[in-house]
C-alpha cells in the first residue's frame, strides 16, 4: 500500500481563545481529488494556511508521503511539493506570464537564463497537462480564467505534487469551471493530489473522490463522495437538516414599478461601466442580474441606489428619478422607495466597528422616528434592534456588540432586517448570501420570498448562478455593461446562462 | 478576538505608558548631572503646589482643551487636522478685531462676540483646506500644515503693518478696553471665599472649555451629524452608501475643527494677553494632537490629557527656573510622554493584552 500524500494527525490551532483548528486528522490518497467542504469560519483556511506554512499549528503533525514534515513558512511548503492557488491570486498584473512563473524561482541573479529554461520547461508542462497559456502575454492582458491556470502552472513549475485550490471557481463563469475541473481530472490522472476547498456541493459532489466536512474547527466526517448525498453532506456542515432549494410558488407581477431606460454609468477612470440598459422590475417579482463579477452589475445597484451618478432615465411608480445631481444621492433614494443591500456588506451595508445598533439606524438616521429634538433617538435605535433581531434571529441577539463580532450570516441578517423592515417598494439586493453560511443562507432566501409574495419588486445581482436560478423569476444575463439576454428563470439553465455570461449572444430576448 | 476589559485599555495602558516616559526621562536628568526626584517634586510643586502653580496648569490645559477638541473631532471623520496653530492663530485675529473695535457694555457680552469672531475666523481658516480636501482630494495633512505658515505671515503682516497701535515697537495691537477683558480664576473664586493666586492666568473661558467637551461629547455620540461623521472616518463607501455627502460632511467636520481652535483665542489672547501678540499660541496647536492621541479622541480623555500636559508645562516652566536642567530638556520630557502615549502606543498594549487573554484562558 502507498503512503498517503498528505496526512494530519491531531492539527490543533487557537487564536487566542478560538479554536479554529480542533484536533484534526485527515489522510488524502495520492491521485485523487479530496474536497474539503464547511461553512465560513468552519477552519478550512486555516488548516489550509498550516498547510502552507502561513501559520504554526498548536498541536500536531503533518506527514508528507510518509515522512513527517515540518512546515515553518511557505518555502517549506513549496519544498515539500505542495502547492498553493489562492482565492485571490497571487500575480503580478504588469509582468508577462513567463515573468510570473519565474518570479521567486529564478536560478541565479541573472534572469535570462531562467527565463529561457522556463520557457522550455513550461512548454512541456502545457503539453503535459494540456494547460496552454501564451507566455509572452501580460496578466492584465488575459482573462480570469487563464490567470488561474498560470498559478497552477507556477505551482508546478515549483515541482508541485500536491495542488490545494481555494475555491477556485468563485470568479469564473460555468464554463471557464468546467475547464478548470477538465484540467484538474487530467493532473490527477498524471498522478497529482488536489485538495480542493469549496462551499459548494455542487463541485464536491461532481469532481471529488473523497470530502470531508468541517464544522467549527472541527472534522466531522470524510466519506467517499459516490457513497455520499447533497443533504447528507449540508447537514454535516450545519448540524441540522437544511433546505437546499427554496420554496417557490409561481409568481404574479402586478404594474411595474421599477423601469430602466438608456442606463449608461461611466466611472470615474472614464471607463463605461453600465451601456444602454433597459429593465423593468414589476411588483411581486425578482429579476435576477447574472454575470461574471465586474460586468457592471455592481455599477448597476450602485447608480440605482444612489451611490454613483449615472445618464438615461429611471421611474420608479412612473415618477422619474435624477440620476445625478440633487435628489440621486442615497438617501434620496431611501424617501423613494429604494432599500438596497449591497454587494459589500463589510465595506459598505455596514460600519464594522460601530455598534448593531447604530448599524440599526445606518443610513436611516435622520429618519423622524430616531430624532429626539437636537439628537438621536439612541434607546429607540436600541429598541428598535432588539426588535430587529429577535425578528431576524440574528445572534447573538446583543444592540451592544460592534458588527464585526457578528458572524457574516448574522451581519448580513442585519442588514436584510434594516432594509426589508423599511417597506420599500424596491429592494435591491446585491450578493445576498456571499460569506454566508448555509443556514443563514436558507433564512436570507425565505425573506427575499416573503418580501415578494407581498408584491413588492426586487432586482438581485448575484454571481452565484444556483442562487440566480433558484430565486429569480426572471434572469437577464450581464456582459461587459450590456443586457446579452433576457429569459425567464424556468426556461433555462446554467449551460445556457454560461453562454451568455461570457458574452455568446443568444437570440433576442 | 477577545478583548481586555474596558478599563485596562482607557487607565491602565496609559498610566503604563506616562510610567515608561518617566522613567526614560528620569535616566536622561540622571545623566546631565541632576536628581531625578528633586526634578519630580520641582515640577509637582510648581505645577500643582500652588494656587498660582495651578493657575498656570489650568491656563495652558485651557489651551490645549480646545485644540485638542479640535483634533479629535476632526480624527473621527477621519481627517488629520494638524493646522490647529495656524487655525488658533487667525482666531486670535478675529478675536482681537471684534474686541478692539466693538465697544461693549459688559465682559459677558464680549466674550460672547468675541467668540463668535474667533470660531468663525477659525474655521474660515481651515474650510479652504477642507475644500481642497472634499473636493480636489489635496490632502488635508498637508495643507493644513502649509496653512500654518501663511497664518504666521498673515498674523505678522498685519501685527505689523495694519494692527500696531501709532508709535508702539513691537508688533502687538493695543490692549483691549477694560470691558472686553475677562475675569480670571481669581476674581470669580473670591466671592465663594476661595482664595486663588492673583497673578496666575487661568480665566473664566476654563469653563468655556469645560462646555465645549460637554457639546462635542453630544455632537458625536447623540447627533444624526456625529453619526454621520463617525461613519465617514469609518468607511468612506459605507457613508456614500448611506446617502451622507462626504464634501458636506468634511466641510462640516472641519469647519467645528477650525472653530474650536480659533475659539483658543479667547482664552490666550483675551484672558491672558488682553491684546494680541505675535506667537500667541505658542505650539498649542500642536500639543492639541498629541492631547487628542493619548485621549483617544474622546471628549473626557482630551480634558485629562490637556490637564497632564498642562501641568508638562508649567511644571517644565518651573524645572527651567530653578535647576540647571535646561529648557530644551523639558521638550524632550514632553516628547517622550507623546512619544510613549501615542506612537509607540502598541509597544505597550500588545504585551499588556497577550497577559490579559492568557490570564482569561487560565481562568477559564
Amino acid at each position: 500500500m502507498t503512503a498517503p500524500a498528505i496526512e494530519l494527525k491531531g492539527i490543533s490551532k487557537a487564536f487566542g481563545p478560538v479554536q479554529a483548528n480542533k484536533d484534526i486528522s485527515i489522510s488524502v490518497e495520492p491521485g485523487t481529488i479530496h474536497g474539503i467542504i464547511g461553512e465560513n469560519g468552519a477552519g478550512k483556511s486555516t488548516l489550509m494556511s498550516i498547510l502552507y506554512g502561513f501559520y504554526k499549528a498548536d498541536k500536531g503533525e503533518i506527514w508528507i508521503k510518509g515522512t513527517r514534515t515540518e512546515i515553518p513558512d511557505s518555502l517549506a511548503a513549496i519544498s515539500a511539493g505542495i502547492g498553493m492557488v489562492f482565492q485571490h491570486f497571487k500575480l503580478v498584473e504588469n509582468f508577462t506570464v513567463l515573468e510570473n512563473i519565474v518570479l521567486g524561482a529564478e536560478d541565479s541573479g541573472l534572469l535570462m537564463p531562467s527565463l529561457s529554461r522556463a520557457r522550455k520547461e513550461l512548454k512541456e508542462l502545457e503539453e503535459e497537462y494540456e494547460l496552454y497559456v501564451d507566455p509572452d502575454k501580460r496578466i492584465d492582458e488575459i482573462g480570469v480564467g487563464m490567470q488561474q491556470r498560470v498559478e497552477i502552472l507556477k505551482a508546478l513549475y515549483r515541482k508541485a505534487e500536491i495542488l490545494i485550490l481555494d475555491e477556485p471557481t468563485g470568479v469564473l463563469t460555468p464554463a471557464e469551471a468546467d475547464q478548470l475541473f477538465r484540467i484538474l481530472d487530467r493532473l490527477r490522472s498524471e498522478g497529482k493530489t488536489i485538495i480542493l476547498i469549496t462551499h459548494k456541493l455542487r463541485e464536491i459532489m461532481e469532481y471529488t473522490d473523497t470530502v470531508s466536512v468541517m464544522r467549527r474547527g472541527q472534522m466531522t466526517a470524510t466519506v467517499k463522495t459516490a457513497e455520499s448525498s447533497p443533504e447528507q453532506l449540508a447537514e454535516l456542515m450545519v448540524g441540522r437538516k437544511v433546505l437546499l432549494r427554496v420554496d417557490k410558488v409561481p409568481a404574479t407581477p402586478g404594474k411595474p414599478i421599477l423601469e430602466i431606460e438608456k442606463l449608461s454609468v461611466v466611472d470615474s477612470a472614464g471607463v463605461q461601466r453600465v451601456k444602454d440598459i433597459d429593465l423593468t422590475v414589476r411588483a411581486g417579482e425578482i429579476l435576477g442580474i447574472a454575470g461574471v463579477a465586474g460586468n457592471g452589475q455592481s455599477e448597476l445597484l450602485e447608480v440605482l441606489g444612489g451611490m454613483r451618478e449615472g445618464t438615461g432615465a429611471i421611474r420608479i411608480n412612473g415618477q422619474p428619478l435624477p440620476l445625478s445631481g440633487a435628489g440621486s444621492d442615497a438617501r434620496s433614494r431611501r424617501h423613494d422607495g429604494i432599500a438596497h443591500v449591497p454587494e459589500d456588506r463589510q465595506r459598505e451595508g455596514l460600519i464594522m466597528d460601530f455598534h448593531a445598533w447604530e448599524n440599526v439606524g445606518f443610513g436611516y438616521h435622520r429618519e423622524p422616528e430616531y430624532q429626539k429634538g437636537l439628537f438621536l433617538d439612541n434607546a429607540a435605535l436600541r429598541a428598535d434592534t432588539a426588535a430587529k433581531m429577535e425578528k431576524f434571529d440574528v445572534r447573538p441577539p446583543n444592540p451592544w456588540l460592534a458588527a464585526k463580532s457578528f458572524s457574516g450570516g448574522n451581519q448580513q441578517k442585519i442588514v436584510v432586517a434594516r432594509e426589508i423592515e423599511r417597506n420599500p417598494d424596491l429592494l435591491l439586493i446585491g450578493q445576498p448570501t456571499r460569506g454566508v453560511d448555509i443556514g443563514a443562507i436558507e433564512f436570507i432566501h425565505q425573506q427575499i420570498m416573503a418580501l415578494r409574495d407581498q408584491g413588492k419588486a426586487i432586482l438581485l445581482v448575484s454571481v452565484e448562478l444556483e442562487e440566480i436560478l433558484s430565486l429569480s423569476d426572471r434572469v437577464a444575463v450581464m456582459f461587459d455593461g450590456k443586457i446579452m439576454g433576457e429569459r425567464p428563470a424556468d426556461q433555462t439553465d446554467e449551460k445556457e446562462l454560461g453562454l451568455l455570461m461570457a458574452g455568446v449572444a443568444g437570440e433576442a430576448a | 478576538m477577545e478583548k481586555m476589559p474596558k478599563w485596562a485599555d482607557v487607565v491602565l495602558i496609559p498610566v503604563i505608558s506616562l510610567l515608561l516616559a518617566a522613567i526614560i526621562s528620569a535616566i536622561v536628568i540622571l545623566l546631565i548631572g541632576e536628581s531625578p526626584m528633586e526634578a519630580l517634586d520641582l515640577m509637582v510643586t510648581g505645577a500643582l503646589g500652588s494656587t498660582y502653580g495651578w493657575g498656570y496648569t489650568l491656563y495652558y490645559a485651557t489651551n490645549f482643551l480646545f485644540t485638542g477638541l479640535a483634533v479629535a473631532v476632526a480624527a473621527h471623520a477621519g481627517l488629520f487636522n494638524i493646522g490647529g496653530e495656524g487655525q488658533a492663530m487667525i482666531g486670535g485675529l478675529g478675536l482681537a478685531i471684534v474686541c478692539l473695535y466693538i465697544p461693549f457694555p459688559h465682559w459677558s457680552i464680549a466674550l460672547l462676540v468675541a467668540a463668535v469672531g474667533a470660531g468663525l475666523f477659525g474655521a474660515a481658516w481651515a474650510a479652504i483646506p477642507a475644500y481642497l480636501q472634499a473636493k480636489r482630494g489635496s490632502h488635508i495633512v498637508i495643507t493644513t500644515i502649509m496653512f500654518n505658515f501663511i497664518a504666521a505671515a498673515v498674523l505678522n503682516y498685519m501685527l505689523v503693518s495694519v494692527l500696531k497701535p501709532k508709535g508702539a515697537m513691537d508688533p502687538a495691537t493695543a490692549k483691549f478696553p477694560e470691558t472686553a477683558q475677562l475675569p480670571s480664576l481669581h476674581e470669580i473664586l473670591a466671592p465663594l471665599g476661595i482664595e486663588f493666586s492673583k497673578s496666575a492666568p487661568a480665566n473664566v473661558t476654563l469653563f468655556v472649555g469645560l462646555a465645549a467637551c460637554v457639546v462635542i461629547w453630544g455632537l458625536i455620540w447623540h447627533t444624526p451629524l456625529g453619526h454621520e461623521i463617525r461613519a465617514l472616518g469609518k468607511s468612506e463607501r459605507g457613508a456614500v452608501y448611506a446617502g451622507i455627502s462626504p464634501v458636506r460632511t468634511v466641510m462640516i467636520t472641519m469647519l467645528i475643527s477650525g472653530a474650536l481652535c480659533g475659539l483658543m483665542a479667547t482664552n490666550n489672547v483675551m484672558g491672558e494677553a488682553e491684546r494680541l501678540v505675535l506667537n500667541a499660541t505658542e505650539g498649542a496647536g500642536f500639543i492639541g494632537i498629541a492631547v487628542a492621541l493619548m485621549g483617544r479622541n474622546h471628549p473626557f480623555g482630551v480634558f485629562l490629557a490637556a490637564i497632564l500636559f498642562g501641568f508638562l508645562y508649567q511644571g517644565g516652566a518651573e524645572l527651567a527656573l530653578w535647576t540647571n536642567i535646561p529648557s530644551e530638556l523639558i521638550v524632550v520630557i514632553q516628547a517622550l510622554v507623546i512619544l510613549f502615549t501615542g506612537a509607540l502606543d502598541n509597544m505597550v498594549r500588545i504585551p499588556i493584552e497577550k497577559i490579559f487573554l492568557a490570564f482569561r484562558k487560565e481562568n477559564a
